[in-house]
């Protein structure tokens, strides 16, 4: 993964545009939170191959990360705080972003395959 | 006490060098065979490398490697259950039982480490733990396996009183220590902890509560 440029990622977005996807989407702040901070709450959520098509999307810079709008026919998709990301050998988008030691805190990606979802695939 | 077959049957590629690394490396030295059956790939971990090197995606390949390389250090065999990263509450119980009791029959072992259900901090570590147990429970008592459970919790000591075994492993902490480093993507994720004397101190002794201790 390398840091996001807005430009390109957009590109990449629009690219997806009105076609099937598959998305995974999560965000995370690990299983240990509350066992290291009594006072922290566990809070994860994902969903992974969500079978969505967007009208259109948008990436949007913040300042220290982005966060991304894909719309929907009857809602929205969205996540805050990527930092990073790649295109990888299957043509994916993948985003995440990243704490400074390089825990994963959210992500997004977008794929027009499905990802995998069986406990033994691996690629 | 000598262990001829031994099973660990944890969820994530690393549990087993934090939990268990020194008395895997003390049970191989004194001829023991130790297997490791890995519960998922670790895919929905939260450590990626640092500086990130992984992806989700990508993620499940690197610690299959990591931990293909652990085992090596520790001289164990591994298995792989077949479930997913923090999913493993969510399946039925039942079914994750017979299939770990179906396997257990099948290897005989004279020994099982798995977490303690409800004293293990992660849902995956419990979730596993739990199905270990009764997989046990469920076996002939002419075959069945002595237990030892692995706690995390702040609360186990006061819930539970202090395990019944604790073993000192700094004989052992070379090996122990070199497993560690190969889980790699995991490793900067533990620098906060491994830069803590008092947490490496806590790392070279190795605590189990016994089946008898269970509740
Ligand atoms: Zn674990």
């Amino acid at each position: 993964m390398e840091a996001i440029v807005r430009e390109d990622v957009q590109k990449e977005i629009d690219a997806f545009a009105g076609k099937p996807v598959y998305v995974h989407l999560e965000t995370t702040n690990g299983a240990y939170a509350s066992h290291f901070n009594e006072k922290a709450h566990n809070v994860g959520a994902f969903i992974r191959n969500a079978n969505v098509t967007y009208s259109h999307g948008k990436i949007i810079s913040t300042g220290g990360g982005y966060r991304v709008g894909l719309k929907l026919e009857l809602g929205w998709v969205y996540a805050e705080g990527l930092t990073d990301y790649e295109v990888d050998e299957q043509n994916r988008l993948l985003m995440a972003g990243h704490d400074e030691q390089g825990r994963l805190m959210v992500a997004l990606e977008i794929s027009q395959t499905p990802f995998a979802h069986e406990a033994d695939s691996h690629e | 006490m000598s262990k001829q077959r031994v099973i660990i049957i944890f969820p994530h590629p690393d549990d087993e060098t934090f939990g268990t690394g020194g008395t895997i490396a003390d049970f191989i030295e004194k001829g023991a065979n130790v297997t490791y059956w890995c519960g998922t790939l670790g895919d929905m971990g939260r450590n990626m490398g640092n500086p990130v090197f992984a992806n989700r995606e990508t993620l499940s390949t690197h610690r299959r490697k990591e931990l293909q390389e652990a085992t090596e250090v520790l001289g164990i065999d591994y298995v792989h259950l077949g479930y997913r990263d923090k999913t493993i509450e969510f399946e039925p119980l039942e079914e994750i039982v017979t299939h770990l009791r179906t396997k257990l029959e099948q290897e005989k072992p004279d020994l099982v480490i798995t977490h303690f259900p409800g004293y293990a901090v992660h849902p995956d570590h419990d979730a596993l733990g739990r199905a270990a147990v009764e997989a046990v429970k469920e076996m002939k008592e002419e075959e069945r396996p002595e237990l030892w459970l692995h706690a995390i919790s702040n609360q186990a000591a006061t819930d539970l009183g202090e395990p019944a075994i604790v073993r000192d492993v700094s004989e052992y902490w070379d090996t122990k220590w070199k497993a560690l480093r190969t889980h790699l993507s995991q490793a900067d994720g533990m620098v906060d902890l491994l830069n803590r004397e008092d947490q490496l101190e806590r790392l070279k002794t190795e605590r189990f509560y016994t089946g008898d201790q269970l509740r």
